[in-house]
């Protein structure tokens, strides 16, 4: 993620944090040191310049706010100029006044359109929205293939023909989700390179046919100084309403976000954060330009927690804490479900001070959490209830049901309890909003 | 079309922004601070990178003072020399001694693995060997029939596990057909992953310790594939699976497009290990043995030179 180059603006401001003004060569260093980071970062050099240019006009005239150090008055000068570039408020996606609507996903080869095809038509239908996925990839082996696989895995019906014209595939696709009155259609088309121009062509063929309420242009996040020109002539081409950003799970730092919205004018509509399905995450400007200067991601991990948890279970396992009833049954739950919000690591890093906290290549293995569940799943009923009852017979009978081992289990039992001490220190009257999570320390 | 007219046809996009280095070189222009500053913008342009760049001037400015350079068409020549020496490093083809030699293809999601794959088995083909993909991949949805797709293109032989099932497993079984069917050649295909993920880059090394017990050596080449146009995370790439599976060499794909040759540079700094092959597009037979020498001068000669 972008985390990179907040590590290396607060090495910047904190050398300057130590003194108590801002002097014009300062600004000389903090800028030169920007451009090197957001370079380093793969932004475009122009854009880099210009974002550059408008920090030190603002820096060097800047009005230290009273209760802000110089330090942190350029960074909040740093961060606002940060969200502008990258579009100021988030963007919706659009939908047809008179339906279906439809999106067409466009891109280079291997940026992740399939994938995200798959990863939309789910966000849609987790929003009451059906999708028909339209297979217009005739040209990858396999790629109609791919798409039917990952409709068979979130249920949902996939257009696919013999054909190898795309433009007529796309087309019947269309008309068959109004035959069906599915509401919405994705057209998934094959990756292309944006100087060859007959396949070019071919797209402004599929938007003619199927008029697209937005074409989704999909970018990978670890995309060089090209990515603008990429971008620019996609857009110059069809039109391009909206951007898809992909693979920003891993440690790319994502200049490419920084610099296509400011080329082609078209908002950042999602992010890819990983693998599964359900990683595909909205894209906030002002959250990722606070994630890019260390200040954390706690919105993001407010918002996917209430997703998760209805009010009344919420107030249901606030009372368990209260009353120190929580069982490893509850913990198991809630295992479950925060494993539904992603992978752990992703989440401990939205943490504040998290991402410089842990070391650089920290991950959690799932595995780790496989086996506490495994654990907790291989106890009897009583057991979950009074984890006091597991003498040394049912800890081995545990460990060899769970595949696991007794010292495992012991682990996991001696967490348990001391948070389930903390959290009777705490008392009724503080309620914890994030339990804390028994058994798995990190490695 | 000539391979290497194709090479250069290709990279006309690279051509067009390095173009600018024969403008400077042309102009003989005094080496004054103008000149340096473009050149470095020119560099990062073309995915150098920062270190990179600055490695490359610096060194440059040293001779220049030492050798009393007066005009920029000297720095240029020195900088297109020390480019070509700087990429050619021995143990450019693949080293296939062992029977059946293993290769072991990784990389990022969408990085071209699998159609690398199916062009590599070509090749192979081509030379008169027994090739055989072994499908990996068990994670990506219809990866296994993509590169089926490819087997059958090239004329190799195809492995297959369940999916979801345990690469390895697959890899295990796939060595076993490989002896039995007295292939000379194994293509192991890789899920892709994201060199940061720790778990995953700990599978490979699975894989890696099956391969060597399986066949009581290492993979004979384990191949980074590397999409032309990434940026500078294409040297934490290369790092972090290097760490993770001691890479042989790297293949730069969709070179037929982006190319800046600025991220090979980097890598080879990064790594000391080979490019190997590029690959220009998706045909099957587009993919070329890395000759640096040809490389350099496809990048470097005007743009006007090939349509």
């Amino acid at each position: 993620m972008l985390e990179a180059l907040g590590e290396r603006l607060g090495a910047i401001f904190q050398r300057l944090g130590s003194r108590g003004t801002l002097t014009e060569s300062d600004v000389n260093d903090v800028a030169r040191e920007v451009r090197i980071a957001l370079l380093e970062a793969d932004v475009n050099l122009s854009v880099a310049k210009e974002f550059v240019a408008a920090i030190k006009e603002q820096a060097v005239g800047a009005e230290v706010l009273a209760s802000l150090t110089p330090a942190q008055s350029v960074i909040k000068i740093v961060h606002d100029e940060l969200v502008t570039l990258m579009g100021g408020a988030q963007a919706r996606l659009q939908f047809a006044d008179a339906p279906p609507t439809v999106y067409m996903m466009v891109g280079l080869q291997g940026s992740g359109k399939t994938t995200h095809s798959g990863k939309l038509a789910l966000r849609l239908k987790e929003q009451g929205r059906r999708t028909l996925l339209v297979a217009a990839d005739v040209y990858r082996p396999a790629a109609i293939a791919q798409l039917q696989t990952l409709g068979k895995q979130i249920d949902l019906p996939v257009y696919a023909e013999e054909s190898n014209d795309p433009v007529a595939i796309a087309r019947s696709g269309v008309a068959e989700a109004r035959r069906l009155g599915i509401p919405t259609v994705i057209v998934d088309t094959a990756g292309r390179l944006q100087i060859d121009d007959n396949l070019m062509g071919e797209l402004e063929q599929i938007k003619a046919a199927v008029k697209p309420t937005e074409i989704l242009f999909v970018a990978d996040a670890m995309t060089g100084q090209e990515a603008t020109a990429v971008a620019k002539v996609f857009n110059e081409r069809l039109g391009i309403t909206g951007i898809i950003l992909t693979k920003m799970d891993g440690d790319a730092r994502g200049g490419a976000a920084l610099s296509i919205y400011k080329i082609t004018g078209a908002p950042i509509k999602f992010v890819g954060v990983g693998e599964k399905l359900s990683a595909m995450e909205p894209f906030y400007p002002d959250r990722l330009a606070s994630r890019i200067l260390g200040m954390g991601d706690v919105l993001t991990l407010i918002e996917k927690t209430q997703n998760l948890y209805s009010a009344e279970q919420a107030k249901d396992l606030e009372a368990k804490f209260r009353k120190n009833e929580f069982t490893l049954d509850d913990f198991l739950n809630q295992l479950r479900t925060v494993r539904k919000m992603g992978s752990m690591t992703d989440i401990l890093k939205m943490i504040p001070g998290m991402s410089k906290a842990l070391p650089k290549d920290f991950e959690i293995d799932e595995k780790d959490i496989g086996r506490v569940e495994a654990i907790i799943c291989s106890m009897s009923r009583l057991e979950r209830r009074r984890p006091d009852v597991l003498n040394a017979s049912r800890r081995r009978r545990i460990a060899m049901g769970s595949g696991t081992h007794v010292s495992d289990v012991n682990k996991l039992v001696k967490n348990f309890e001391q948070s389930k001490a903390m959290m009777k220190q705490l008392g009724g009257g503080k309620r914890p909003k994030m339990p804390s999570m028994p058994g798995l320390g990190g490695r | 079309m000539s391979w290497l007219a194709k090479l250069k046809g290709a990279l006309g996009r690279s051509r067009e922004s390095v173009a600018g280095i024969e403008t400077l070189a042309q102009a003989r222009r005094p080496l004054d601070r103008a000149f340096w500053d473009e050149f470095e913008e020119i560099l990062i342009s073309a995915d150098f990178g920062v270190p990179t760049t600055e490695k490359i001037l610096d060194g440059l400015k040293i001779v220049a003072g030492q050798e009393f350079w007066g005009r920029s068409d000297q720095a240029v020549k020195r900088f297109k020399e020390d480019v070509r020496k700087f990429l050619t490093l021995p143990g450019g083809a693949l080293a296939l001694r062992s029977r059946p030699a293993v290769i072991l293809v990784v990389g990022v999601n969408g990085s071209g693995k699998t159609t690398t794959i199916g062009k590599l088995g070509r090749l192979l083909s081509a030379q008169g060997k027994r090739v055989m993909f072994v499908a990996a991949d068990t994670f990506r949805a219809a990866a296994a029939e993509q590169l089926a797709v490819w087997a059958e293109r090239s004329g190799s032989e195809f492995v297959r596990g369940r999916e979801a099932s345990d690469p390895s497993s697959v890899v295990f079984d796939g060595l076993a057909q490989a002896k039995a069917r007295n292939v000379d050649v194994v293509i192991i295909d890789t899920a892709g992953r994201l060199q940061t993920k720790t778990n995953l880059m700990e599978e490979l090394k699975k894989m890696r310790r099956i391969i060597e017990r399986e066949t009581g050596a290492p993979p004979a080449e384990t191949l980074l594939v590397v999409d032309g146009t990434t940026g500078q995370n294409a040297i934490s790439q290369a790092k972090l699976f290097n760490e993770a599976t001691a890479l042989t060499g790297v293949v730069v794909t969709k070179l037929d497009s982006t190319a800046k040759g600025g991220v090979l540079v980097a890598i080879v700094d990064t790594l000391i290990v080979p490019i190997k092959f590029i690959g220009l597009g998706e045909g099957i037979d587009e993919l070329r043995p890395f000759d640096p020498a040809a490389f350099i001068d496809a990048l470097f000669e005007p743009a006007t030179a090939t349509a």
